[in-house]
């Protein structure tokens, strides 16, 4: 099984040529989120209140979320009820979103824990050609920054070309590259991933009952994905399709390596969506401009918009909420095909561009919600997943970590509302997560080791 | 039971999960300070000189302490400003959180971060095969570990409690109070492995700092009979 993994990777080199890219092996990556304006505005604004203490500028929120996304401006006396409601779902959106992070991120954790096969060094990508084992620990260093930059190259030559693609209205060529991916990931993966856990567990299946579990699984998470289907679900398929991706990347990985990708993707994610020219903010802008929404497949979303009462209701109503599924399948598509993924993985755009015309009233019955692109969840749970690997300390390292992203995740989200436009989602968090790494390995588990050894508590 | 005042109290209001986890990520940032210091002062010191361990580990877990209090303070501060903020935007004039909701959530934040450092390795190492106390340690390791550390959750809860009660009013003595008793409580497990010196001590001051923290927050000895005989 060791061998046949590594032979199946590099076969899919070459169909990842082909294919420009199976995002199997490369990183969809920066991922960056545009949360729910709306609500995220009111309950960013409490954040940052009780952050600086500073005056408030209620109208300024109502205002930002209102205009954004060809939404037509409402009249100032009803900027007071958005303001309101945004309030008072402001903090309930945060939670929509730690629920999936930590879902995912529990998934993963439980994996490394238990499956062996996760763990074991078995060959490497093709990205990341640069072997760690060498003796010398400049040689080790500069063989993680070599692959550091191979990997990223690739994420930026990804991004751009499907920037490009998006650019020139190339949809067809889009859709089906996503399309494949997400065959790829669906089918392929989730089989190596039940093999190894039921070969972790001593459970005996056949052939055939694998085939009818896998096909079943699969063929839903496409349809549901791609098309349509019960919000929970999608949102389930996504988080289970981030897991696996985090666990190939915690895989193939080498070390150092991880460590220094997971800094050099914040950076990029970073530039890339907050520099004029950055790829990614691109693409925000130019779905925005054409009032579209970004690839469904490679963004979560935590809520569908619906809207009761529009000009045209029940068309306008399953189309809004197509468009939220399609914008989520998108986000995961993104993260599969790795070029693609990048830039729309990392998207995470306002709600609203489905909805361009929503009755005032109406207002009070829509749920609008966060989107994060799946680029994110991946990373932030390579972080935990590779904590919980590699660290010595275990499980006091992990939890460290997943605090950490968790307040980095709020910070981002309040940070959101503040500035109102796409935000880069991974740097703050995945700062956190490895200032807290380290630190916790190897300051904190020697002090909780000793104390624990005398029985002290502090 | 931690785990169940969570799920009950906490898990129902987005707001609160929020002040959980950022209490417990001061208490994290606390810790990795005062751990800091620890190994820098172990660093500095001789490894090999038993006593001045022991000392130095004392000295750091009184250190830590201080700073968990620090820290409690420092979180409490920025609670206010929160409070401040959340009265302004929301559309009643009043806070959709009061200070004391805020005070116990702050409070189970810390205790849960603390418990779960103290014990998780416990847990994943308790799976394992293995005797417990087969070099002559005893063998009530575990289960002595779990209720003290129970009882640290739930002293953490109060103190928050007490704590956010005394800055509000001013009181400084009741601020004093929580530091001196988080101070006896860790001190008391200096006596482990002699476990009657640290386990009773412990639950003695937790019934106090629960007696009083209910006290504080409104209630008496007459709803406490209303609310067991299920009166309305």
């Amino acid at each position: 099984m060791i061998t046949f993994m590594n032979n199946s990777d590099s076969e899919e080199e070459p169909c990842n040529e082909r294919t420009s890219l199976m995002s199997a092996e490369s990183p969809p990556v920066p991922s960056y989120q545009d949360g729910l304006q709306a609500s995220e505005a009111g309950e960013a604004q409490a954040r940052r209140k009780r952050r600086t203490g500073s005056s408030r500028s209620p109208n300024n929120i109502a205002d930002g979320e209102m205009s954004d996304s060809g939404v037509p401006v409402r009249g100032s006396a009803l900027e007071n009820e958005e303001e309101e409601l945004t309030l008072k779902y402001g903090a309930k959106h945060v939670i929509m979103l730690f629920v999936p992070v930590t879902l995912c991120m529990i998934v993963v954790v439980a994996t490394i824990k238990s499956v062996r096969f996760y763990t074991e060094k078995n060959g490497q990508l093709i990205y990341t050609p640069f072997s760690e084992d060498t003796p010398s620990v400049g040689q080790r260093l500069l063989n993680s920054v070599l692959n550091t930059i191979i990997m990223i190259s690739v994420i930026v030559v990804m991004t751009v070309f499907l920037v490009v693609l998006y650019k020139y209205r190339c949809y067809k060529f889009i859709h089906g590259w996503l399309i494949l991916s997400s065959l790829m990931l669906l089918f392929l993966f989730t089989y190596i991933y039940l093999g190894e856990v039921l070969k972790t567990y001593n459970v005996a299946m056949d052939y055939p009952t694998l085939f009818l579990v896998i096909w079943n699984f699969g063929a839903v998470g496409m349809i549901c994905i791609h098309w349509k289907g019960p919000l929970q679900l999608q949102q389930a398929y996504l988080i289970m399709i981030s897991a696996l991706m985090a666990l190939v990347f915690i895989k193939y990985l080498p070390e150092w390596s991880a460590w220094v990708i997971l800094g050099a993707i914040s950076i990029y994610d970073l530039m890339a969506v907050l520099c004029p020219k950055g790829p990614l903010r691109m693409l925000v802008e130019t779905a925005q401009e054409r009032n579209e929404p970004i690839f469904p497949a490679l963004i979560y979303s935590s809520a569908m918009m619906w809207t009761v009462g529009m000009a045209k209701p029940d068309t306008a109503a399953r189309g809004s909420s197509q468009q939220t599924w399609d914008a989520a399948e998108d986000g995961r598509q993104n993260h599969r095909s790795p070029s693609h993924a990048d830039s729309q993985m990392s998207e995470t755009r306002g709600p609203v561009p489905t909805h361009p015309i929503t009755s005032l009233e109406e207002l009070e019955e829509e749920e609008r919600g966060v989107k994060l692109g799946l680029g994110d969840f991946i990373f932030y749970s390579v972080l935990v997943g590779k904590a919980a690997a590699t660290a010595s300390g275990d499980w006091n390292t992990t939890l460290a970590c997943f605090v950490a992203i968790l307040i980095g995740l709020c910070l981002t989200l309040l940070l959101l509302a503040v500035f109102k436009k796409a935000l880069p989602a991974l740097p703050i968090s995945i700062t956190f997560g490895l200032v807290f790494y380290f630190s916790t390995d190897n300051l904190v588990r020697p002090f909780m080791d000793t104390l624990a050894s005398h029985q002290l508590y502090i | 039971p931690a785990f169940g005042l969570f799920l009950f109290t906490i898990a129902r209001d987005p707001l609160r999960i929020i002040i959980l986890i950022a209490g417990a990520f001061f208490w994290l940032v606390s810790l990795l300070l005062s751990s800091l210091i620890w190994f820098i002062a172990v660093k500095a010191s001789d490894p090999r000189d038993e006593p001045l361990q022991k000392g130095l580990l004392i000295f750091g877990v009184m250190f830590s302490v201080l700073l968990q209090e620090a820290f409690r303070f420092l979180y409490y501060k920025l609670l206010r400003k929160a409070i401040e903020g959340l009265v302004a935007l929301s559309e009643d004039g009043c806070s959709p959180i009061s200070i004391q909701q805020m005070a116990y959530v702050a409070g189970v934040g810390f205790g849960l971060m603390s418990g779960a450092f103290s014990m998780i390795n416990l847990l994943a190492d308790a799976l394992g095969p293995g005797t417990v106390g087969i070099h002559g340690d005893s063998q009530l390791y575990f289960l002595t570990s779990a209720f003290m550390t129970m009882v640290l959750i739930f002293l953490h809860t109060f103190w928050g409690i007490l704590f956010f009660h005394g800055c509000e009013h001013r009181r400084w003595w009741e601020i004093t109070a929580v530091v001196v008793m988080h101070l006896a409580v860790s001190g008391s497990t200096f006596c482990n492995p002699l476990y009657v010196g640290s386990l009773v001590p412990s639950y003695l001051l937790m019934a106090t700092a629960a007696v009083w923290a209910y006290q504080l927050s409104g209630g008496s000895a007459q709803n406490l009979r209303r609310f067991l005989l299920c009166k309305s």
